[in-house]
């Protein structure tokens, strides 16, 4: 990561040398909307992965605060899948039972019935109508919201992205708007967020105190780990990004192991095309 | 220069099938004994990279069409379905949409290596024809390709581009109607851009197959722009010379390509396309996918609609005039200074134009993308014309061979 002074020096030098004429338009803009600025996540780089008891303490906020309005959009089953909170199969279908799910019986009469691991996890509101009829505006389903918020850098270092892996702006987006209520009196005022007039009131306030921070529930997380509001959003912001793309695991382990076969065959290749040259060269 | 072939058959099945049908003599004077110039550097690689990404696009596609569903209502729900659910389906489709860019980037580098060594003049007036013809298949093909996961941007994107089409007089708007199927971009617009996307791919390779052939019966141009005098001196054979430096040159490639697939897979696309099509939400900003940016800007320098629907196909259409606007008696960019500094100057014009495509619309970017706009028309319009006519330029060497051999020995 580069230090964040440096980032704020150079951004303005390098859009000034590059668009002179843009560029004060340019920098008011960043004023009234600053971009998020880039956090720490495990999964990060060609390495990264998933921290499974991260993932599972997001669950865990998801399951308690974000639930009340936003849906998630997956099946009970995926939470128990490799590369993801790795609930077990057990845990799974408990949790699923504890839901109950529309369905029809064998009469074709609607019932209610216990959840299985293969139902979707469902949503409190009926419809996306009755969902916007309650905030103004329907909460956005999570399923792919960490891939669905993004934004820039701004040049060069949308270049330099390229080359440190830089692909978490979803999760550093959701991590912003968590903490972008800046106003203690006016719950609705996100810093961060476009027009900063958003729908969705401090999610976080139900666990923490909005003038001092505090947590309400020291006891919320029960692996030790402290209940902060910064340690909430990360949480909840990595396991919305693994919701998102639950393969990531999968790929970046592939993806190393294609990157080393990759490299050992160019040069392979390589010295092959040197000797069939070597002639070449010589006479003519 | 590829004459009846010599090819004989080892085996007498083969000597049998050879009399029928002379495939093996086809590919082995194609793709074996075809003679290479050997002075080519890295840049004629493209071609054979092109051919790769091609193969890969349309193998990737075929699979992803079979877990694929074109409707509306389902086709977002059908993309994740592969994503999640399809044994290793975000590989498939990471590979198929990073494959769209790569194989952007490489027809980008191949068309800009024509135009450095002057491989478009006489006598490949034809290859070059049929490059452009790709060229606009292959534009064709990725817009329809970006519509069909029917996110946000997909619909929004493909509502600006079809609707560039209602910019013609008269009959503009009934146009739009027809290319829609209907009174927006909906279902059916769905359905014909997927049956498309299907079709052109195939559509590009049989182009390709005409364009090799003119290659073949023209033969490569090369660094030195000057063309093979004696075969046993200035070329050598396809294999193995070329097949190992191109199969050298595409597993460097892939690596590029694998780290786009398997690291940065979204650092191309648009978070907004993650978002299910909605007629209702605009997105804030409507941006086309990369390799369209420059001819996007250029559209949007123009305040009015029709003159900047007008400029924008003049600025890919233009590419087919480069033959006949080109006076230059020297082929190769590398005898000539003058036209290398505007060459770049041009480069740099269409990756600024890139960069302004990607930005909102206002006072200094309009006024610095059309300051760019008109560089770039300038180079074809002005600069290449006028350039041939007046520069000077450094001395050709007489031959292929001359250009690479140290300083010719003295005749024994
Ligand atoms: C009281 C209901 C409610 C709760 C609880 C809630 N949200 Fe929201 N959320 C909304 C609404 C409504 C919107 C739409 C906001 C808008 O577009 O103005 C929204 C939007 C969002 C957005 C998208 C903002 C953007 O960039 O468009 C994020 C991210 C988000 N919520 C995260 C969360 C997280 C994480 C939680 C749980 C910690 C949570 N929300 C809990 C109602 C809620
Ligand atoms: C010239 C070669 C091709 C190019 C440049 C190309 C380009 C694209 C692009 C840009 C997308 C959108 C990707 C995304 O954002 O998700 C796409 C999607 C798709 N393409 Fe292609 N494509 C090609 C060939 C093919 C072929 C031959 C087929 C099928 C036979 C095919 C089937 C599909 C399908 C089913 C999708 C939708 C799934 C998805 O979005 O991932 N493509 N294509």
């Amino acid at each position: 990561m580069i230090p964040s002074i440096l980032r704020s020096l150079v951004r303005p030098l390098a859009l000034c040398a590059a668009f002179a004429l843009a560029a004060p338009a340019f920098a008011q803009q960043a004023e009234e909307q600053p971009i998020p600025t880039h956090q720490s996540w495990s999964f990060a780089g060609p390495f990264g992965r998933y921290d499974t008891a991260q993932l599972q303490r997001g669950f865990k906020v998801y399951k308690e605060v974000c639930s009340n309005c936003h849906a998630l959009g997956i099946p009970f089953r995926t939470l128990s899948q490799p590369g993801g909170p790795e609930f077990s199969k057990g845990q799974v279908e408990a949790l699923a039972a504890t839901y109950q799910i529309d369905d029809v019986n064998d009469k074709g009469e609607a019932i209610k019935r216990p959840g299985r691991p293969a139902d979707t996890i469902p949503w409190i509101f009926a419809n996306k109508a009755a969902a916007a009829a309650a905030f103004g505006k329907a909460p956005p389903n999570m399923n792919l919201l960490a891939k669905a918020r993004s934004f820039s850098d701004g040049f060069p270092w949308f270049v330099v992205n390229l080359f440190t892996q830089y692909q978490e702006q979803g999760p550093d987006w959701i991590y912003a708007i968590l903490n972008g209520y800046s106003k203690p009196e006016d719950r609705k005022w996100n810093l961060y967020f476009p027009g900063h007039a958003i729908a969705m009131p401090s999610p976080l306030d139900s666990l923490f105190d909005p003038k001092t921070g505090k947590a309400l529930n020291a006891g919320f997380y029960t692996d030790g780990t402290p209940v902060t509001k910064e340690q909430v959003s990360k949480d909840v912001a990595a396991f919305l990004m693994w919701a998102a793309e639950p393969s990531l695991d999968a790929r970046k382990r592939i993806g190393f192991r294609v990157m080393a076969f990759l490299i050992a065959f160019a040069f392979l290749a390589y010295f092959t095309k040197k000797k069939v040259w070597s002639d070449v060269h010589a006479h003519a | 220069m590829s004459g009846p072939s010599t090819y004989v058959p080892k085996s007498a099945l083969g000597r049998w099938f050879e009399e029928r049908l002379p495939l093996g003599g086809l590919i082995h004077s194609s793709f074996v004994a075809y003679p290479t110039p050997r002075n080519l550097n890295y840049m004629w690689t493209f071609g054979g990279i092109l051919s790769f990404m091609l193969a890969a696009q349309i193998v990737t596609g075929v699979v992803l069409a079979m877990h694929y569903t074109p409707e509306a209502t389902l086709a977002f729900g059908s993309v994740e379905y592969v994503m999640r659910d399809v044994n290793f389906g975000w590989m498939l489709r990471y590979l198929h949409s990073n494959g769209a860019s790569m194989f952007f980037a490489a027809a980008y580098l191949h068309i800009l290596r024509g135009m450095y060594y002057g491989s478009y003049k006489a006598p490949r007036e034809v290859l070059w024809l049929l490059g452009v013809v790709i060229f606009l298949l292959m534009f064709a093909t990725a817009f329809m390709g970006y519509v069909l996961p029917w996110g946000n941007m997909s619909l929004w994107g493909a509502k600006v581009i079809t609707s560039l089409f209602s910019a013609i007089p008269f009959v503009g708007d009934s146009i739009t109607a027809w290319l829609w199927g209907g009174y927006s971009v909906d279902n059916p617009t769905l359905n014909r851009f997927f049956s498309l996307h299907y079709l052109l791919p195939f559509m590009i390779a049989g182009a390709v197959v005409l364009h090799v052939w003119a290659l073949h019966v023209v033969g490569q141009n090369n660094p030195a722009g000057v063309e093979v005098k004696d075969v046993a001196r200035d070329t050598v054979p396809f294999t193995p010379y070329a097949t190992a430096k191109d199969g050298f040159a595409i597993v460097c490639f892939m690596i590029v390509y694998a780290w786009f697939v398997f690291y940065t897979p979204n650092y191309l696309g648009d978070a907004d396309n993650y978002i299910k099509a909605n007629a209702l939400q605009t997105p804030a900003h409507i941006v086309p996918e990369w390799y369209f940016l420059p001819y996007y800007a250029i559209l949007r320098s123009i305040p009015n609609k029709l003159l900047g629907v007008i400029a924008l196909v003049a600025a890919v259409g233009i590419t087919a005039f480069l033959p006949w606007l080109d006076t230059s008696q020297v082929r190769s960019g590398r005898f000539r200074p003058a036209f290398k500094l505007f060459f770049w100057l041009f480069v740099a014009s269409a990756v600024g134009l890139g960069y302004l495509g990607a930005q909102e619309p206002t006072g200094g970017y309009v006024i610095a993308s059309q300051i760019l706009a008109v560089c770039y028309f300038g180079y074809f319009i002005v600069v290449l014309p006028v350039l041939g006519l007046v520069e000077k330029t450094k001395p050709v060497p007489p031959t292929i061979a001359d250009s690479i051999l140290p300083s010719p020995a003295p005749a024994e």
